[in-house]
């Protein structure tokens, strides 16, 4: 067992586990506070998929700010006694089937294809920083600068939209 | 030395959790917290193939930064519609904010 190996299975185990307090936790700052954990660990993966830059935009969007954002709408909206009342549905087990389905749908088709196996290729020496790339192909008119122009708009709206929705009414 | 399949197996096992979460969660910021694990499962599946697939290409991160983008806003308006809700209604459980007339 490689050290990398170690570590991705140690992230994994991270992510998932979290991901799982996440999902079952009674009081929901808990809940917020697992999200940051398991948060972490997909960065932590995205380190290993050699992809660093995404790794620290995770940590500064998701969870510098998104986290934040969500540990802010608990607190606010608090229901003082019935916190630890029953946090599931009546028919929460027909959801841990359907994801329990959804999974084993999953495993098979991501087995039966051929390139499951894939393992790792050396990244080509003399290739141009990741980054460097990244940025030119999203302002470049022949890339990808229509997406990212929408995506501008798209977060204005969604800054302009929340504010008013949220705005209190006097 | 890590296969692609790790990474694909940890993905769809990280949706199908966000997936539980959506399904089975009264408190409606607990169903946009399994939204979020969702995305995520999306975002390391993006960069997974990214990465074992064509390194040389850059559509897979440009694909992540929209993804990433998009659930920003997702979650800062579902949080405004939440919070918004919870004033007028004093409850954020899902199947307790059931009728449309305010």
């Amino acid at each position: 067992m490689t050290p990398v190996q170690l570590i991705f299975i140690l992230a994994a185990a991270v992510v998932l586990g979290a991901a799982v307090m996440v999902v079952s936790s009674e009081k929901m700052l808990h809940s917020a506070f697992w999200l940051i954990v398991s948060l972490f660990g997909v960065a932590v993966l995205f380190v290993l998929l050699q992809a660093g830059f995404f790794a620290v935009i995770q940590v500064v969007v998701y969870i510098g700010a998104i986290a934040i954002l969500v540990i802010f709408a608990v607190m606010l909206t608090r229901r003082v006694m019935d916190e630890s009342g029953p946090q599931l549905t009546r028919w929460w087990w027909l959801g841990a089937l359907a994801a329990l389905g959804v999974y084993g749908i999953l495993v098979v088709v991501l087995r039966s294809w051929a390139g499951f196996t894939t393992p790792i290729a050396e990244i080509p020496a003399g290739g141009q920083d990741i980054v460097r790339l990244l940025g030119i192909a999203l302002i470049s008119p022949n890339g990808y600068v229509l997406p990212f122009e929408v995506a501008s708009i798209l977060l204005l709206a969604a800054l302009v939209g929340s504010i008013f929705i949220a705005w209190e009414k006097r | 030395m890590i296969p692609i399949s790790w990474f694909l197996i940890v993905a769809a096992a990280l949706f199908c959790i966000g997936l539980y979460g959506v399904l089975a969660r009264k408190n409606a910021i607990a169903i946009l917290m399994g939204v979020e694990l969702m995305l995520n499962a999306v975002n390391i599946n993006l960069l997974a193939f990214w990465r074992y697939w064509g390194v040389e290409r850059v559509s897979g991160p440009v694909f992540v930064v929209i993804v990433l983008a998009t659930a920003a806003a997702e979650v800062a308006v579902g949080l405004a519609l939440i919070i918004s809700a919870y004033r007028r209604r004093n409850t954020i459980a899902a199947d307790e904010i059931d009728l449309l007339k305010g």
